[in-house]
């Protein structure tokens, strides 16, 4: 029997979490959400912006992580929408662009934002650290036009928007090191003030600067973006999917347990 | 057209996860799809959103009239080109211009900043809270996690120095630097799983709602 269970098919797993991931798909329940303090930081800040003040909405990740991260962007975008907070949205990450792009479309539709006038998206442009740099001095020069190719100058939006001195916060959802490179570079050099949404992955790796106050807020993996929801009062895929998530995570961690608890005692047997 | 991507979004998920059985011409068809499909996107974006506004438009200005600012555009574009001295074996050394110009920028423009960034605030932050100790401004639990905080640096840094050899005390603060380490990569694993199970939660949400959903649609 423990033999059976320490050489037990991974496939077995496979079917065991399918299951856990379908079956509360299926039939949804709702679990109760704790709000940690990075998520609270963040959602304060922006909630106390004034109408008409700007942030940047950074859009740094691609497919790959838009399980993560969309639920964040619409998160924050609806909150900026409902609060008349300007957004500036683009990208450092090429394949992020048109995800981005459609992204902030469809919240715009549906909060009745105006293109030009409440967001803007700018697009890509290579060159990391020059462009976040280049930014610091006139957004203009880097985005002279945005992705659509209207000229920036051009935009309503960006008549009072020159450089970081007009924006309040720059909010980087990030699926790689990019954040770091905001943190170097617009924090360090033009105090700028820097928000991270991070996926799963690299969520260890922000703590430290949340800690200096480098970083003012941060949402983490799926599990902030359901807190953000939660905080707008706006329920979608962010707290399906958490719901979802805690299902799986007890299945492991009972697959750990018996994992463990076999193959000591197989060990014991064995001795 | 709109139920055209879905079909085809579902066929190259099914074939992702088809490798969970085992490895199959699916998988690898699918895979290599990705692939080349980000790489081929990358490529035509980072044309049109960085050399065409950047370099290719201020060089056209020069001949329509426009400008004669492009012309200074040709330094970067020609150290530029030298990156495709690396294809022709007699040329290659020319590529040094190009990597050395890439390396000396990055570095002079990195180093101040990173360490300002990652080591002198990291420093501050780690020291701060024993002002505010003094100050009487921090609760008992605010205190402790500074000062555990202090110690889990000393001992982590204890761990990675190795111009001592690590017997007797240092042996012991290196092995708590471990224990801090396992605990710093157990928050990462944990944390990655969430993030690896998020990824299959949105692709089965995709199935059941979206593909699923289009059945019905049809039907």
């Amino acid at each position: 029997m423990l033999t059976k269970l320490v050489n037990m098919d991974r496939r077995i797993v496979f079917i065991l979490v399918a299951l856990a991931v379908i079956i509360p798909m299926l039939f949804p329940i709702s679990l109760p959400v704790s709000i940690s303090e990075p998520t609270q930081n963040l959602y304060e800040f922006i909630d106390e912006l004034p109408a008409d003040s700007a942030i940047m909405l950074v859009f740094d990740y691609g497919p790959s992580s838009l399980a993560e991260l969309n639920p964040m962007a619409k998160a924050i975008l609806k909150q900026c929408f409902d609060k008349d907070v300007k957004v500036v949205g683009l990208t450092l990450y090429a394949v992020g662009t048109t995800m981005g792009s459609d992204l902030m479309k469809e919240i715009a539709e549906e909060k009745g934002a105006v293109n030009g006038e409440d967001y803007v998206f700018l697009g890509y442009r290579p060159g990391i650290e020059l462009v976040i740099l280049g930014m610091g001095t006139n957004i203009a020069d880097i985005y002279e036009t945005d992705f659509y190719g209207t000229p920036t100058t051009e935009l309503p939006m960006m008549e009072n928007i020159t450089n970081y001195d007009q924006i309040e916060l720059v909010v980087d959802l990030s699926s790689g090191n990019l954040t770091e490179a905001w943190i170097t570079f617009a924090n360090v050099q033009f105090n700028q003030q820097i928000a991270a949404g991070v996926t799963g992955v690299i969520i260890s790796q922000m703590y430290p600067y949340l800690q200096t106050g480098q970083l003012i807020g941060l949402i983490s993996g799926i599990a902030g973006a359901a807190e953000y929801e939660h905080l707008i009062q706006s329920h979608a895929k962010g707290t399906l999917w958490i719901n979802v998530e805690s299902f799986v995570h007890l299945l492991i961690i009972i697959l750990v347990i018996i994992g463990n608890i076999a193959f000591f005692v197989q060990r014991k047997q064995e001795e | 057209m709109e139920l055209f991507g879905i079909w085809i979004a579902a066929f190259l998920t099914l074939c992702i996860y088809s490798f969970l059985y085992k490895d199959n011409p699916f998988y690898r068809f699918a895979e290599y799809l990705f692939v080349g499909m980000t790489v081929g996107y990358g490529i035509v974006l980072s044309y049109h959103q960085g050399f065409i506004p950047f370099a290719w438009e201020p060089f056209m200005d020069v001949f329509t009239g426009e400008s004669l600012f492009g012309l200074i555009k040709l330094i970067p574009i020609g150290i530029g080109l030298l990156f495709f001295s690396g294809l022709s074996s007699r040329h290659t050394w020319l590529i040094r211009f190009p990597s050395a110009i890439l390396i000396g920028v990055g570095c002079g423009l990195a180093i101040p900043n990173v360490l300002r960034a990652n080591i002198f605030e990291q420093t501050r932050g780690t020291i701060e809270p024993f002002a505010a100790i003094n100050a009487g401004t921090l609760s008992g639990m605010e205190i402790f996690s500074a000062i555990l905080m202090v110690i889990g640096v000393i001992c982590t840094l204890t761990y990675f120095f190795f111009s001592v050899e690590h017997r007797g005390p240092v042996k012991w603060v290196s092995k708590i630097g471990i224990a801090f380490l396992m605990i710093g990569f157990g928050s990462a694993f944990g944390n990655t799983v969430m993030g690896r199970v998020a990824l299959l939660i949105q692709r089965v949400d995709f199935l059941i709602n979206d593909w699923l959903g289009s059945f019905v649609a049809l039907f």
